[in-house]
Formats: structure tokens, C-alpha cells, sequence
């Protein structure tokens, strides 16, 4: 008798173990670490890439971006195209269809309703929804039928993936949120705290900026998933403490965004516990250059169109700055394999990545010389060249990050090689990123030569990214200082590129456009890019199906997650 | 024959200045005479050193980074390659010459305020209202504000350099005066009780007077204190204000910065934190040290027994 149930047990243990993370809850609990915690999980209410992350455990979009920034289909049944009818031919309007038989948590099912729903939610006049402008220019979202949604847009879009697609424009249950539209939104917490969706996870217990606790959605579309029954989502702490929980003493299976300097990681990652993971996005650490001037002596029209830089704006100077950076050198002592040099502000998608400016890859300090030597900087007794009486002497200033006050050492040495002599500042990084008119530290106002910072773009479109050079984006005091263009780059033809960007819509004629208009910056040194940085994750070694995603949530894939035996 | 020759008198020493007596007994005390030897050792360094190790303190030799202790390198080397010997010296520079300024700033206002709070009823009130208004006052706002207002110009017109190190001195000392002049003004209060001051007052001495030759003598212990601790204070300070990026230029070595920089490397390379580390605890404790002696030296109901 024993034997026989000993046999039983064993055969049924043979017949599950080859599909061992091919049922749902099978795997267990896994934790996850994010070091800055989420407070809530409505991601209509929050720009915060912690709550963004967090909340894509439970709700999902239409589409979402995969690790190579392409789209696939998530609650829809395909990705509406103008060659599969979904997008009309004059790119105004858009026509979802929902997978048939989805469930929300609560076992009701999904509807077309809900679709438009979440448009009327994040667009409501009273309401401050984080994520507007992923509907911008949408006149009116229609339900065709139960499963059939229609976006109408107020004039031709060349990209008509904003609305409900990503962790930023996902799908709010009808139901639960009918009484929370406008000024109500922020005050439904139990919503918004534990909001109803179709994701592989539902909430369990929402502690804001602490502790999240999730179970297994029993009406996820896929039988088999997600493999774990329930997960934690702990908040807070910082970066270091983070990568050790997962790194040295393994209490952790996945941490979120490791900004710690390679040896450091290195060193955790040697006591076998997990792996780093790096995944490129858009991600570029950069210098600008301030086409204006910016002396104080000038008052009001300091760093205005009005006065151009005395220095910068001549081309030679800054070719010479950008040749005498080794760019590599920066790669190996900041980011390790969470970085690699760069000679373009827009490095990917793959199609938009202009092969034409890689020169720049190898640092060249006689080349350099030379350069200014022919245009008439001459080395004054001090080493600093100068000419026509002005001294090649700049301001360069950054925000206060270890790894940033290095490169600025290191470029300051190698610009001192040239004959170019700097002045170092470092300003605080909510000071510096604040955007506050009032303030004269701020990168927006520019008040320096040169600034270093990291920029990217969100989605795989770059539109609206490229755009930011455009004259009119210069941050200036009629915009109140604000504003994208922060060299105050400003040229007829690359406005010109703008302009026929915005009325193209082949794909492949965007990305020869995207492509123009980089190299038009990068061959008038108007910004010198100087590393292409990766996310960097870490997981333990039993986590398996770890996919990391630069273009959408870290999470997407939680529900393909499995513990390793 | 009524000769009057003077009676030898046995117990006549040779007269003496005040000074020396203070000398002798701070002679006495072994921990403020080894503070004393250690601070003139490490002001010697900072002031000499950098003309005898020639390696300048912000060149970066990218190869040679992450060194441990040799020859070349007796402290080692930086992540970026930077000497570490030399870049203690030239912080120590910084630091030190930070320290002292802002230390007398801070001292001289405390006392003032202090002094006279403490001697004048009538302003008294007044005085340590605006003791608890600077006090109360937020330090971090404070400074960012005062940065924002004055760096460019103060900028334009002496350097970046010198001109961050005199805002910086202000700072300091414009916040750091409040308790010092607490401390005194409630030891003149006491002391203006006392039998000597009475007396003093009874004969007509002008307020001027009885300051500078009853009172200031009397706490002098105290002010001795709290210039000690405001050394270290004033080092602390200019090492958060450069981690905020509001104090010195990023590259331009300072013991604080060299701590903070170091730190992200603790377990890395343990040693990088021990040089500023040692610098700045040795330098502090000397200081607090030769306080200590100089207390027991000029206190005359202390001094020779």
C-alpha cells in the first residue's frame, strides 16, 4: 500500500517536474527590490518610474515595447498597421481590437468600455493625469463594438501609438474607476491603492512607499502563469543596499536600477549569489555646448539667442573638444559593461543608429592641437591658448554624481592637454534637473560653457526627442526658461528636417530623417555624446525568464518568471 | 645709628612675565604638548610639503589608478589616478586654512555678542533674540541662497577659487557663532556678580575697561573651547558643502571631499578613507587637546598648583 502511493507519487512527480514552471503558483514567492518605493500603483497619477514598474504587475496596456523596442501585441489581437487596415490611410485614426475572452481580476470581463474609459479618465478637464501627453491630439476614442476600439486623432500621425501602449497608458477597469474621473481621481486611495487588472498579479496589500504584496491572478489569460503564486515588491532603501540583497546575501531575486560604479558591482557579483543585467535604450551621457553667452555682466539677456558664445561659436573649438575626449576611457572607469562610448546622441533603435560620425571614437589630442593651432588659437605662456584676446577658458558644469565629478576631472585634464582651461562646478542633482525659473543653476538656463548630463526618450519613436533642437526649443525667459534645446542650437535646415518629419509616415523615411538630423548635430558640435549608458538590473541566480527592457516596464514579462531548480 | 639695610629677602623671584607662568603650566599637560607638536607638524606639511612631493594634486596618471601604497605613490593612488599623498596635503591647505579663518570669525563674533550680551542688561534681551533667530535659522536654505546671490560675482571679481573660500569662511562663521556667544554671555552674567567686579565697579572702572581686564580674562576658558571645537566644526562643514556641490570646485582637493569621494570605495580599497580620515580626526583631536592645556594654562586658579 505504501509502496504503491510511494510509486503514484513518484510517477505524478516525474510527470510535473519536466513542466515545472508550466503551472500557475508552482514556483512559489519571489521578492523584488525596487530602492525607491512606490506610492501608488495608479500610473495615471504618477510620472515616477517606481510606480510605472510597479503597477505593471497588475494593469496592461493594448501593446507593449519588447527588449528590442519593437511592438507586440499585449491585450490586443495585433498591432493596428496602415498594411493591415488597422491604421487609415490618412494616419488619423487607429482601430484596436481586444483579445477575445479577457477577465479582469474580479472575474468580469474586459470590454471595449474599459478602453475608452481610460482615455476619459487621464483626459478629464479637472483631473492632472501624469501621462497626457500619451494622448495628445486625440479628438475622440469610440467603441465599435464589445472588442473593437477606434482613436481618432485631430490631424495626421505619422506615430499613432501613444495612447494604450506601455506602462504608461495602460487599461483602468470601468467599474472601479467610475466615480474617480477629474479632481476625484487622487482621493479613490482603494483604488488606487489596489486597483483591479489584467496582469498575472492583483494586490494583495498596498503599504504606500514600503512594503507590496501580491498574489497570482487566477483569471490570467494564460493557464499556466504566472509560475509564481505570490511576490513581494519592497520599496526604499538605496542602490548599494539593493544590489547586496541580491547580489551577496540573496534575499532578494530581482533589484531595479544599479547605478554603482563597475568594480563595486564586480565585487558583489564575484560571491555567486546573481547576475547583472544590462539592457541599451536611448540612454546617452553628454556634453552640451552653450551657443550663447553666458556672462553675468550681460543681466536679463544672459544665455539668450541675443549674444552668441564668444568661444563656442566657433566650430573648430568645439571639434577640438569633442577629439581630445577618449570616450572608451570614460566607458571603463564609470559604467563598465553598463556603458559603451558613443558618437551619437540618438543610438538606437538599430534603424535610427547613424553609422557617419564614429570617428569620434578614437580620442586624437594632436589632432586636436593641430586644429586650433591652424584657426589662430596660439598657446599663451600659461599653456591656455588664446585669440584675439580671448582665452580659451570654460565653465563646465555638471550635477553632484561621483561618476560624473570623475569624467569631469578627466575631461578637464585632457582639455587642459589642448590648451583649453576649465572651471569645474557641481550642482545639486534636484537643483540642477528642478526646471525652477527662479534659479540659476538649473540646466535649462545654462548659466555655464559646457554641461554634461544623460538624456533619453521614452517608447522607440524619436520624433518628438530630435525636435528638441529645433530653434523654437531653446529655453529662453519668454518660456519662462523652459524648454528642451539647451545648446540653443538653432539651424534652418535642421528646423527644416523637424518639419518633414512630422508629415512623414513611412518608416523607413523617418529613420533617414532621425538619422539627418543626428548627424547634423554631431557634425556641428552642437553636442558632444560621450556614453551610451545601459540599465542595469540585477537578478538572482534562481530566477529564471528575466528578459530586461529598456523601451517598456523592467517587469513586462513577470508573468514568464520561474524559479530555477 | 639707625642703618636700615634691607632684610634678604629669600622669597624674591626674579620677576617674571604672565606668559611664561602660562607656558610652564601648559608644559605640564603631556596631551596638549603632543597636540601641539602634531598640529605644528601637520601645519609645517600642508605649508611646506606640497614644494618637497611635486606631484600636483589634480593630475590624473589614468594608468597608475587604484595603486596601493608604494614609492611613487606613498598614500597610493585615486580611481582616477591622482596621488593621494599629495592630494592630502593640498586638502589639508584647504581645509585647515578654512578651519582657523572661519573658527576666528566665528569666535570673535560669539565673544563680541556674548560679552556683550551678558555685560549690558539692557541689550541683552535683544541680543539672544537674535542669538535664537540665527539659531532657528535653516542652515542648508540658508547657504544656497547666499551661494545663488554672491558666487558670480564674488566670482568675477577674485576667482572662482578665492572666491568660494571667502564665502565659504562667512558661512561658516556667520552660523557657528551662536553658541559661543550663549556660552559666554552666561559666564559674564555669573561673573559680574562676583566680589573682584563689585569692587572694581565701586571705583569708577568704565565698562570698557572691566571688559577687557576682569572679564575677558575669566572666560577665556570657555572662548579657548569653543575655538577648539569650532575648528572642527568648521572642517565638518566645508566637507558636507562640498559634497552638496556648493563648496569648492570638484577636483580641487579638500580633506572632506577626499572622505567622500573615498567612501564609495570602502570596501574596495579600505586604506583611501584612512588618510583624510586620520587627518582630519589627528588634526581635531590635537586641536581639542591644546585647547585643554590652554584652559588649565590661563585659568590662574588652575595655573600653579
Amino acid at each position: 500500500m505504501k509502496i504503491r502511493t510511494l510509486t503514484l507519487s513518484a510517477v505524478a512527480a516525474m510527470a510535473i517536474a519536466p513542466s515545472a514552471h508550466a503551472e500557475r503558483g508552482s514556483s512559489g514567492h519571489v521578492n523584488i527590490i525596487y530602492w525607491q518605493a512606490p506610492s501608488t500603483l495608479n500610473p495615471y497619477l504618477s510620472g515616477g518610474t517606481k510606480e510605472l514598474e510597479s503597477s505593471s504587475l497588475v494593469l496592461e496596456p493594448l501593446a507593449r515595447y519588447n527588449e528590442k523596442g519593437a511592438m507586440v501585441p499585449w491585450l490586443a489581437e495585433s498591432v493596428p498597421t496602415v498594411e493591415n487596415g488597422g491604421v487609415s490611410a490618412d494616419l488619423t485614426t487607429i482601430t484596436w481590437k481586444l483579445k477575445p475572452g479577457l477577465k479582469w481580476s474580479d472575474d468580469t470581463p474586459v470590454t471595449s468600455a474599459d478602453v475608452v474609459f481610460s482615455w476619459k479618465y487621464c483626459t478629464h478637464p479637472e483631473g492632472g493625469c501624469a501621462q497626457n501627453e500619451k494622448y495628445n491630439d486625440v479628438k475622440s476614442v469610440e467603441a465599435l463594438d464589445d472588442l473593437t476600439v477606434k482613436v481618432t486623432f485631430g490631424l495626421s500621425k505619422p506615430f499613432p501609438y501613444g495612447p494604450f501602449v506601455g506602462a504608461q497608458s495602460p487599461i483602468l477597469q470601468a467599474k472601479q474607476f467610475a466615480d474617480c474621473l477629474g479632481a476625484k481621481a487622487p482621493e479613490c486611495t482603494e483604488a488606487n491603492f489596489g486597483p483591479i487588472g489584467t496582469g498575472p498579479f492583483t494586490v494583495k496589500e498596498f503599504r504606500p512607499n514600503d512594503v507590496i504584496s501580491f498574489e497570482a491572478n487566477q483569471n490570467y489569460r494564460d493557464p499556466a502563469k504566472p509560475a509564481f503564486a505570490t511576490a513581494t515588491l519592497k520599496g526604499g532603501g538605496e542602490a548599494t543596499a539593493a544590489a547586496r540583497s541580491v547580489l551577496e546575501t540573496g534575499e532578494f531575486d530581482y533589484a531595479w536600477n544599479m547605478q554603482l560604479a563597475p568594480d563595486v558591482i564586480k565585487a558583489m557579483e564575484a560571491k555567486g549569489k546573481g547576475k547583472v543585467v544590462a539592457a541599451f535604450g536611448t540612454l546617452v551621457e553628454r556634453i552640451m555646448i552653450n551657443f550663447t553667452n553666458p556672462a553675468p555682466g550681460l543681466g536679463a539677456e544672459r544665455a539668450t539667442a541675443k549674444h552668441p558664445h564668444p568661444i563656442l561659436s566657433d566650430i573648430t573649438v568645439r571639434k577640438a573638444l569633442s577629439m581630445a575626449i577618449d570616450r572608451k576611457l570614460l566607458v571603463e572607469i564609470g559604467y563598465g559593461s553598463a556603458g559603451r562610448p558613443t558618437c551619437n546622441v540618438l543610438p538606437a533603435p538599430e534603424i535610427y543608429k547613424s553609422s557617419a560620425n564614429n570617428a569620434c571614437l578614437v580620442q586624437d589630442v594632436e589632432g586636436a592641437k593641430k586644429l586650433l593651432e591652424e584657426t589662430g588659437w596660439k598657446a599663451g605662456a600659461d599653456g591656455v591658448r588664446a585669440k584675439d584676446g580671448m582665452r580659451l577658458s570654460l565653465l563646465y558644469q555638471t550635477s553632484t554624481n561621483a561618476v560624473r565629478q570623475d569624467f569631469q576631472a578627466l575631461i578637464k585634464q585632457w582639455w587642459k592637454e589642448i590648451g583649453v582651461e576649465i572651471e569645474l562646478r557641481n550642482i545639486d542633482a534636484s537643483v540642477f534637473f528642478g526646471s525652477d525659473p527662479g534659479s540659476p543653476d538649473t540646466f535649462q538656463k545654462f548659466f555655464a560653457d559646457v554641461e554634461m548630463y544623460a538624456n533619453n526618450f521614452d517608447g522607440t519613436d524619436p520624433e518628438a526627442y530630435m525636435s528638441n533642437w529645433s530653434c523654437k526649443q531653446a529655453p529662453r525667459p519668454e518660456t519662462q526658461w523652459q524648454g528642451n534645446n539647451m545648446p540653443r542650437y538653432c539651424s534652418k535646415e535642421y528646423d527644416g528636417l523637424v518639419a518633414e518629419m512630422a508629415t512623414t509616415g513611412d518608416l523607413n523615411e523617418r529613420a533617414r530623417l532621425a538619422k539627418a538630423m543626428n548627424d547634423k548635430l554631431m557634425q556641428d558640435y552642437a553636442i558632444l555624446p560621450l556614453v551610451d549608458r545601459g540599465r542595469v538590473s540585477a537578478h538572482s541566480n534562481t530566477l529564471g525568464g528575466v528578459v530586461l527592457n529598456t523601451w517598456d516596464s523592467e517587469l513586462w514579462n513577470v508573468a514568464d518568471w520561474f524559479r530555477k531548480k | 645709628m639707625t642703618e636700615i639695610t634691607p632684610a634678604p629677602d629669600t622669597d624674591l623671584r626674579p620677576p617674571r612675565s604672565q606668559w611664561l607662568d602660562v607656558w610652564d603650566q601648559f608644559k605640564t599637560h603631556r596631551g596638549a604638548l603632543w597636540g601641539m607638536g602634531f598640529f605644528v607638524v601637520v601645519l609645517l606639511a600642508v605649508t611646506i610639503g606640497p614644494y618637497l612631493w611635486t606631484i600636483e594634486a589634480q593630475f590624473i596618471d589614468i594608468r597608475a589608478r587604484n595603486q596601493g601604497p608604494s614609492f611613487a605613490h606613498p598614500f597610493g593612488t585615486d580611481q582616477l589616478g591622482r596621488d593621494t599623498l599629495s592630494r592630502v596635503l593640498a586638502g589639508g591647505r584647504v581645509s585647515l586654512a578654512v578651519g582657523i579663518t572661519a573658527m576666528l570669525l566665528a569666535l570673535g563674533l560669539g565673544t563680541l555678542i556674548g560679552v556683550i550680551a551678558g555685560y549690558f542688561k539692557k541689550l541683552d534681551g535683544p541680543l539672544m533674540r537674535f542669538t535664537d533667530l540665527f539659531l532657528a535659522l535653516p542652515l542648508l536654505p540658508l547657504l544656497l541662497v547666499i551661494i545663488m546671490l554672491f558666487r558670480d560675482t564674488l566670482r568675477a571679481a577674485v576667482g572662482p577659487e578665492t572666491g568660494i573660500f571667502i564665502l565659504i569662511v562667512l558661512i561658516i562663521g556667520i552660523t557657528s557663532w551662536m553658541q559661543t556667544a550663549r556660552i559666554v554671555r552666561g559666564d559674564v552674567l555669573a561673573l559680574k556678580e562676583r566680589e573682584f567686579v563689585l569692587a572694581s565697579y565701586s571705583i569708577g572702572t568704565p565698562a570698557r575697561r572691566m571688559i577687557l581686564r576682569h572679564v575677558l580674562p575669566n572666560v577665556l576658558s570657555p572662548i579657548m573651547v569653543s575655538a577648539t571645537l569650532g575648528i572642527a566644526n568648521a572642517i565638518i562643514t566645508e566637507s558636507a558643502l562640498s559634497f552638496l556641490g556648493l563648496g569648492f570646485p570638484s577636483d580641487f582637493p579638500t580633506w572632506g571631499r577626499l572622505l567622500f569621494d573615498s567612501t564609495d570605495y570602502l570596501q574596495q580599497y579600505p586604506e583611501r578613507v584612512l588618510w583624510p580620515g586620520l587627518a582630519i580626526s589627528l588634526t581635531v583631536l590635537s586641536v581639542n587637546y591644546i585647547g585643554d592645556g590652554l584652559r588649565d594654562a590661563l585659568d590662574p586658579r588652575i595655573r600653579g598648583r
